[in-house]
C-alpha cells in the first residue's frame, strides 16, 4: 500500500491507497462464474501506539481503496502505522514516516 | 480484471445470495466489523443494525462533498465532515447499492471529523451520512446523479 503523511499547519494529513480487488461477490468473470466476495473490512492507523483512525468498510468502497483523513499531535519524523484486514484473512501492515510539507 | 461498469451493475442486480454470504462470513475475522449492518439490504435496516434505535435528527452541520453528476459509478469521490461537537462516528450509506452501508469511520479523539474516500454507486441515488454524538444521531442526505452505466438509473 502507499501512504503519505504530511504535516500541514497543526495537523498531519494522511492519504493512503491500498491495492485490493474489493470484489462485491456479485461480479461474473469471463466464464460467467461469480467471483467470490473479497474485500477489506477494516483499516486502522496508529501513532505512538494510539489509534488515530479506524474505519469499517465493505464492498461499496471502490476497488483499490483510497482513504484520507487528518489527525493532530504528531511531528515530522514520527511513524504512522497503517493496517488493514479483509474478509478472507488477508492483512497488511505498513509504517511510514511523517514528512514536512 | 477490474470491476468494469457493466459487471458492477450485474453485481448490484440483486439476489438474496449476497446477504447469505455476508452473514456467513467467519465471525472471528469480523470481530469489529458490523456484519449485520453491512449485510442489510435496505437503508433503514442498515442504519438500525449499525446504530440501534437512537433518535435521528436532520442536520445542516454535516457536509457531503461529492460530484453532482458522477460519470463513473465505480469511483465516486466523497468527502464527509461535520462540525457537530463530540462526534464519535460517521457512516456513509446509499440505497443505490444492494448493500446500502458503504463505510463507517470512528472519529478518534485526535482525528478531525473529516474523511475522504471513493465509493461505488450503482445508479442515481441519495448519499446518506449519519453522525453520532452522544446518544444522538444526525443525518444529512444528498443526491448524486450517476450517468453512464448507472444500471438504467
Amino acid at each position: 500500500m502507499k501512504i503519505k503523511a504530511i504535516v500541514q499547519n497543526d495537523a498531519v494529513s494522511v492519504k493512503m491507497l491500498i491495492p485490493h480487488p474489493m470484489e462485491t461477490g456479485r461480479r461474473k468473470d469471463q466464464n460467467g462464474v461469480l467471483v467470490p466476495h473479497h474485500f477489506i473490512t477494516e483499516v486502522t492507523a496508529s501513532h505512538n501506539g494510539e489509534t488515530v483512525f479506524h474505519a469499517e468498510i465493505g464492498p461499496g468502497v471502490s476497488k483499490d481503496p483510497y482513504l484520507s483523513f487528518q489527525f493532530t499531535g504528531a511531528k515530522v519524523g514520527d511513524k504512522l502505522k497503517v493496517s488493514w484486514v479483509d474478509n478472507k484473512g488477508g492483512a497488511e501492515t505498513a509504517e511510514e514516516a511523517i514528512t514536512a510539507m | 480484471m477490474g470491476i468494469s461498469r457493466r459487471n458492477f451493475c450485474k453485481t448490484i442486480a440483486g439476489s438474496a445470495a449476497s446477504v447469505a454470504v455476508l452473514a456467513a462470513m467467519p465471525g472471528k475475522l469480523m470481530a469489529n466489523w458490523s456484519d449485520k449492518a453491512f449485510a442489510a439490504d435496505k437503508l433503514e435496516d442498515a442504519i438500525a443494525a449499525k446504530y440501534g434505535s437512537l433518535p435521528i435528527e436532520e442536520s445542516t452541520a454535516i457536509q457531503i462533498k461529492a460530484p453532482e453528476i458522477a460519470e463513473n459509478g465505480a469511483f465516486v469521490p466523497v468527502t464527509i465532515s461535520t462540525t457537530i461537537p463530540g462526534v464519535t462516528n460517521m457512516s456513509i450509506f446509499t440505497p443505490a447499492n444492494f448493500s446500502p452501508m458503504v463505510a463507517s469511520v470512528d472519529v478518534m479523539p485526535r482525528m478531525k471529523p473529516e474523511v475522504s474516500l471513493r465509493i461505488r454507486m450503482a445508479k442515481t441515488a441519495n448519499l446518506v451520512v449519519i453522525a453520532q454524538a452522544g446518544g444522538k444521531l444526525y443525518r444529512v442526505t444528498r443526491e448524486v446523479k450517476v450517468t453512464i452505466g448507472g444500471c438504467g438509473g
